[in-house]
């Protein structure tokens, strides 16, 4: 599950939490992702500095945890917001309007597309089908997911969090 | 169950798009009620029905009364439903979606339905084993520990002519046979539960709402095989479908359902969980198993295939989510039940997923070999009011949109593959006269070209230039020739990729060439979309006769391109008008037309 990174750690207890995870999964064989997973859940993101601890921790090189991580869409090496809106742009929420409700969204928050506001609250986030396409266009907001959106309610679902 | 002093039982369907409608709202807004009522009531929760277009639904039963369900539930009916109808013994009317024993319009919509996959999804508590237990549920492992061989299993399904709902539906008693003839003691079972194909929910729906089928139907397979080991492969979007299988996975271990030694039989069997880390190519089935390893999901050249060498490098059996929940139905009622229903090569039933342009979306059971029209008409109600329908799109990324023409086609594998399109895993999303094929070829391009591992030059490069190519016709750069040139590259792309990623990608270009030729026409030599969604090929006008001058559309328009003084005709630029549709919203006269 992805969670919004916590903000205001130093790098020390970034490094502190790659070992707590990392150890558990030390002799594992195909841990890397799922210490990814982790670490990510609990950073928000991965540093280039975590990405080496976790090699040195899991005795993988370097090249290869950041090829797999690099690998997959869910792997972030910037620092994201406290709630990543995610917009859904499947098949269903295109053809229901999901480009009016990115639109919108960018608008009230005033961002690009996978951007992040300037005061660390949200980053914006196209994703591919949360699944729950019969009420298409669908957002999600950490686990919170808003379906059958015009765009003016979605503007007022990301208000509601940015109170 | 009710239990002795119970006189109600409220049940609260509380899957993702139920929540996501308002139900947690909802489910909450009971307790509270109920607490301290005074009124002997069991609140519980269930998961989805499939009546997506109804959520939040909510089940009433009182004694005397037949089960009642209320759509569209809200906060605000909590009180009217507790009061009027358990208190008061009086169903409320208008809020009525089913009542047993009374004729009702969204009776269409479970009626012609045939439920073996999703037997118990909206009735049981996904979270209880007790539930699953006492619809009979792992007796279908007791009797096959019990009384029979793993060869015997097999053959079972074999004779049921079960075939893998993942989408290529390949016949799953062989692929099990294979697997079970290979030599060596350590054999894995996986659950592909990657669903990527964007529009379809059906393995979500299952894993939320009744993970001990799956699970169930995965330690059956597990012992024809002779694994001891199994792991369920779920995308990370899927969080709700993850903690319910979480809990049944504890709960049948505890049971002895799964461990060590089941059901004192001496066959043994563990399983995980692994998230999916977002990347569509791991839902084939070599690149799932690279992911599960650790590796970056790129696909691998078969064979060998994963029965002889799969998860580090072992036999492997690799099934769908829906084809394992159709198992335990399978071995408890015979191979012959489940033959009975289906035509001649495609037996038993099918989950689809309905989405789109329709009036009732979700989820939908059917025997195979039922008319598409009677999913999307009779069950699923057809386009909304004031549309028409134009097509629909079956298989996803790798499938195509079947037209208004073949629509009464009948469903199975090979009557689907005839028209271009795919069975795929069970997405349909439905399309009207708003929806541009054009755009929707390009959509569906810009995934696939997204998606590609980059693993084959063709799939690589060859998506992205003919994403390239449609984006331009939708923008109204189209050139002579570019249809011509997207078949000769989608041909090329099919040949000469190494998985059903690269195999598939063109298809839904192909299909809409086939079948759409004068709308990519329309884009190409008229600069012109018939849909009206291409929106760089919009051109806005006023009405002269109709404007009034009232200047709500001046106000409107996010990038100043109306102009016009009170009381008179206004003017729109097109130069400046991004296509936005604000000022025909708004506009009271009809006096803004678009063309
Ligand atoms: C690009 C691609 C994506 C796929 N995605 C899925 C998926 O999400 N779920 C699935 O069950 N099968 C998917 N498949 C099919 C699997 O490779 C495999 O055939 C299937 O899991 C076998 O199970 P079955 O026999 O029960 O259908 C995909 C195949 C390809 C080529
Ligand atoms: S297409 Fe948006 S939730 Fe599936």
């Amino acid at each position: 599950m992805e969670k919004a990174g916590v903000q205001g750690k130093t790098m020390k207890e970034y490094l502190a939490i790659v070992d707590e995870i990392a150890g558990k999964y030390a002799d594992a064989p195909g841990s890397v992702i799922p210490v990814l997973q982790q670490v990510q859940a609990r950073i928000g993101y991965l540093p280039i500095d975590v990405i080496e601890r976790i090699s040195h921790s899991l005795g993988v090189p370097p090249s290869r945890v950041y090829g797999v991580a690099s690998f997959y869409s869910q792997f972030r090496f910037n620092p994201v917001g406290k709630y990543i809106v995610k917009i859904c742009h499947g098949t269903a929420c295109h053809v229901q309007g999901a480009g009016a409700i990115t639109a919108a969204i960018c608008d009230e928050l005033g961002v690009e597309d996978g951007g992040t506001t300037e005061d660390g609250m949200f980053t914006v986030d196209s994703v591919s089908c949360i699944g729950c396409c019969s009420l298409a266009p669908v957002i999600m907001i950490g686990d919170d997911t808003f379906g059958r959106l015009t765009p003016a309610e979605a503007r007022k679902v990301v208000r509601e969090y940015g109170k | 169950m009710a239990t002795s002093g119970v006189i109600a039982e409220i049940t609260v369907g509380l899957s993702s798009c139920g929540i996501a409608a308002g139900a947690r709202d909802v489910y909450e807004t009971f307790q509270q009620k109920l607490e301290g009522r005074g009124i002997d009531v069991e609140l519980k929760r269930t998961g989805c029905v499939g009546m997506c277009y109804r959520e939040p639904l909510v089940d009433v039963v009182v004694p005397g009364l037949g089960k009642t369900t209320y759509g569209g539930v809200t906060t605000e009916y909590v009180e009217r439903i507790i009061e009027e109808h358990v208190v008061g013994g009086k169903p409320i009317e208008e809020w009525l979606v089913h009542l047993e024993g009374r004729e009702l319009p969204d009776d269409a919509y479970l009626a012609p339905q045939e439920r073996i996959v999703l037997r118990n999804a909206g009735s049981i508590d996904p979270e209880s084993i007790d539930d699953y237990v006492d619809t009979g549920g792992y007796d279908a492992l007791a009797t096959v520990l019990k009384s029979m061989s793993p060869d015997e299993v097999i053959s079972v399904i074999k004779d049921s002519g079960l075939r893998g709902r993942g989408g290529a539906g390949f016949p799953t008693g062989v692929k099990w046979g294979l697997a079970s003839q290979q030599p060596g003691d350590v054999k894995y079972v996986i659950v592909n539960a990657d669903e990527g194909d964007p529009g379809a929910f059906m393995d979500r729906s299952i894993l939320e709402g009744d993970p001990h089928s799956v699970l169930e139907g995965l330690v059956i397979a597990a012992y024809a095989i002779g694994a001891n080991e199994g792991y369920f492969y779920v995308r990370a979007e899927y969080p709700l479908a993850i903690k319910r299988l979480e809990i049944a996975i504890a709960d049948a271990t505890e049971r002895g359902f799964l461990g060590s030694d089941i059901l004192g039989s001496g066959f043994g069997f563990k399983v995980k969980i692994k998230e999916g880390a977002g990347a569509f190519v791991c839902g084939e089935e070599t690149a799932l198993i690279a992911s599960i390893e650790g590796q970056r999901g790129m696909p691998k050249l078969r064979p060998p295939y994963p029965a002889a060498k799969g998860l580090w490098g072992k036999p492997t059996n690799i099934n769908n989510v829906e084809t394992y929940a159709n198992i335990a139905w399978i071995i408890s009622n015979g191979a012959e039940a489940y033959a009975s229903y289906g035509t001649e090569t495609s037996k038993g039933t099918k989950v689809f997923a309905l989405a789109g342009k329709i009036v009732r979306g979700g989820l939908v059971e059917v025997p195979m070999g039922i008319r598409l029209r009677d999913i999307i008409f009779e069950i699923g109600g057809g386009v909304p009011e004031g549309r028409t329908f134009k097509a629909v799109q079956l298989g996803g990324p790798s499938g195509g949109c079947i037209p208004e023409e073949f629509i009464d086609i009948l469903v199975d594998y090979e009557s689907v593959t005839k028209t271009g399109a795919i069975m795929g895993s069970g997405g349909m999303v439905v399309m009207d006269d708003s929806t541009c094929m054009v755009d929707i070829a390009r959509f569906f391009l810009n995934f696939t070209q997204d998606e590609s591992c980059g693993k084959c030059t063709f799939c690589r490069v060859g998506t992205k230039r003919m994403l390239e190519i449609l984006e331009r016709i939708c923008a109204g750069e189209g050139q002579e020739g570019d249809i011509e040139l997207l078949e000769e590259l989608g041909e090329k792309i099919v040949s000469s990729s190494l998985c059903g990623l690269g195999q598939s990608a063109p298809n839904p270009v192909l299909t809409t060439i086939k079948y759409f030729r004068d709308e990519y026409e329309a884009h190409i030599q008229e600069k012109r979309c018939p849909a009206l969604a291409c929106k760089a090929l919009l051109t806005y006008e006023v009405v002269a006769e109709n404007c009034i001058g009232c200047t709500l559309c001046t106000k409107a328009c996010p990038v100043g391109a109306v102009s016009g003084e009170k009381k008179e005709v206004h003017t729109i630029d097109n130069d400046l008008c991004t296509g936005c549709d604000a000022c025909r919203q708004v506009c009271r006269f009809d006096a803004i037309t678009v063309r």
